[in-house]
């Protein structure tokens, strides 16, 4: 589904270019749910952006579906099969466009018809009523408006679907709920997900296979079963997994 | 919708059912927001009132604006004349009334085509950014650079003397800072996640710019905009004053201060009374601008 080869990614210019993954390689097969992980700064959100096109600053092979994408574009047929949720639910939903607004126009952009029946089916799958439909982001908390945030996702009936890390900006509770939709949407839709975390329980929970990144390069990829027995090859992993061990549940 | 509830609540619910409630709720939410601002209150019935006495002018008017009576001028405020009469004897009230026609044309223009510019082109070059941002930019210092006043005088000697070419001068020297102001929300914008969403919805750079970076842009414009009119106004009646806006015998505010400079000393109310005229307008536009920052702000707190 999903295939990294050889990845880097920098950010502005020489002297003073940052380069933010470096070699980075992995593949992602249909229907599996891949996690990345690393502390702040270790390039993982990065990854997500390059392949989702928003940073046109890369090099190395990126290819969906077997088929090869460029530096700075994307077509349709991409936005049709790739989509992302992003981070912080307060900042990726335009405070002025109501819900109703976003799905429509969303819907429109993607070509779809019907597009009343379908922000109907849309708010239902991810758990929220009729009544939200005509809501300003502002009138929502942050678990719903994440909520509306994976529908406008799924609008474009992707099949891979970039998570950046959706619950991070959330509070515990909420966490569990998005989680709980997110893991259930993939069953019902047999999506392929990219899951970005720095939460080795929440991965752990969602994950089939994960890769550990430090400093822009990664270091491991493994198992989820290996996390959880805490086998990691490298020293970094398991100084990873004992870092987040207070967290992880019994 | 049943009738259990009442109109307001229908308006403030939660869970509004239709488009069309959605939309009256959030405008009738900025009403009650602006509605608790009691100064904006004060300066938006100044300027309905304003409004008004511009639309019924010939009605509300005792007298012509033009009407010359040498026996009577210069006569202090009385029964007679509310606010008393011009070196030419012609009424200062009704003048007044009638300039507030002039007055509003003057701002309606300005408002309109001034910001207009300024968006556009603020928002292109913060949103295109590379070499599109260098020129469109640059353009904006240079006529930053320009004084209104020579500008002024240019259009006038090319177009002729009146105060519709005074305000298009004005006009056209009056964006460039609200082209800044729109760049800088462009900017703060542009890389935000709901744009970058949008994005990957495949949303053209056109509708990017329209639909979701415009409407952000125009709230702080708006209230710029407000709270510029004073200095358009002033800047209006200076050019009056130059002979270069309002022509004689038009009862333009700034040139009736120009025309009671003569008198000043012995006869205050020929300068003074459109003098608070014009302070009365301005200080009601500043206090309108308040209120819609209150209501425009797109986070919707009130700290």
């Amino acid at each position: 589904m999903l295939n990294v080869k050889d990845l880097n990614v920098w950010f502005g210019q020489p002297p003073e270019r940052v380069d933010a993954v470096k070699g980075a390689e992995f593949s992602v097969r249909q229907g599996e749910s891949f996690g990345l992980v690393g502390e702040s700064g270790s390039g993982k959100s990065t990854i997500l952006r390059a392949i989702a096109g928003l940073i046109p600053t890369w090099s190395g092979d990126i290819a969906v579906d077997g088929k090869p994408l460029k530096a700075d574009r994307r077509d349709r047929a991409f936005f049709k099969t790739v989509q992302m949720v992003f981070q912080d639910p307060y900042a990726s939903l335009h405070p002025r466009h109501s819900v109703d607004a976003v799905l429509a126009e969303t819907l429109r952009l993607q070509g779809m018809d019907n597009i009343d029946k379908r922000i109907t089916k849309l708010l239902d799958d991810v758990g929220l009523g009729k009544g939200f439909r005509f809501r300003y982001p502002h009138q929502l908390s942050g678990g719903q408006r994440q909520r509306v945030a994976i529908a406008r996702a799924l609008a474009a009936e992707p099949r891979l679907l970039l998570l950046d890390e959706p619950t991070s900006a959330l509070d515990v509770s909420v966490q569990a709920e998005i989680l709980n939709l997110l893991a259930d949407l993939r069953a019902e839709h047999g999506l392929t997900y990219v899951m970005v975390s720095h939460d080795l329980s929440v991965v752990g929970h969602m994950c089939d296979r994960l890769a550990v990144m430090q400093h822009g390069r990664i270091v491991e990829v493994m198992s989820v079963d290996a996390l959880r027995r805490g086998a990691g090859e490298e020293d970094y992993t398991r100084h990873l997994i004992r870092a987040s061990g207070g967290y992880q549940p019994a | 919708m049943s009738n259990t509830i009442s109109r307001r609540d229908w308006l403030l619910s939660d869970a509004p059912q239709t488009r069309r409630q959605a939309r009256l709720g959030a405008i009738y939410q900025g009403w009650l927001t602006f509605r608790s601002n009691k100064l904006a209150m004060v300066g938006l019935i100044i300027l309905v009132l304003l409004i008004g006495m511009a639309i019924f002018a010939p009605l509300l008017a005792p007298q012509s604006p033009y009407a010359q009576d040498l026996g009577a001028r210069l006569q202090p405020p009385s029964a007679a004349h509310w606010l008393g009469t011009d070196g030419l004897g012609r009424d200062i009230m009704s003048r007044l009334i009638h300039g507030s026609r002039i007055t509003l044309f003057i701002v309606g223009t300005v408002a309109l085509i001034a910001p207009i510019i300024g968006l556009f082109i603020g928002t292109v070059a913060g949103f295109a950014g590379g070499w599109v941002d260098q020129v469109l930019m640059r353009v904006t210092d240079i006529f930053l650079a320009f004084p209104k006043l020579i500008l002024a005088l240019a259009f006038v000697a090319a177009l002729g003397p009146s105060i519709g070419n005074a305000v298009l001068a004005l006009a056209l020297t009056a964006w460039p800072p609200y082209a800044r102001l729109a760049r800088a929300e462009t900017l703060t914008i542009r890389h935000a996640d709901f744009i970058a969403a949008a994005r990957l919805q495949g949303a053209g750079r056109l509708r990017l710019l329209i639909r979701h970076i415009w409407p952000l842009c125009v709230s702080s414009l708006i209230v710029r905009v407000a709270l510029d009119m004073a200095g358009i106004i002033l800047s209006a009646a200076g050019l009056g004053f130059l002979g270069l806006g309002a022509q004689p015998p038009m009862p333009e505010w700034g040139a009736m201060i120009s025309d009671g400079r003569t008198y000043i000393l012995d006869f205050w109310w020929v300068a003074a009374m459109p003098g608070l005229a014009i302070f009365t307008v301005s200080i009601a536009f500043n206090l309108l601008g308040d209120g819609l920052r209150d209501v425009l702000d797109p986070k919707g707190d009130k700290s």
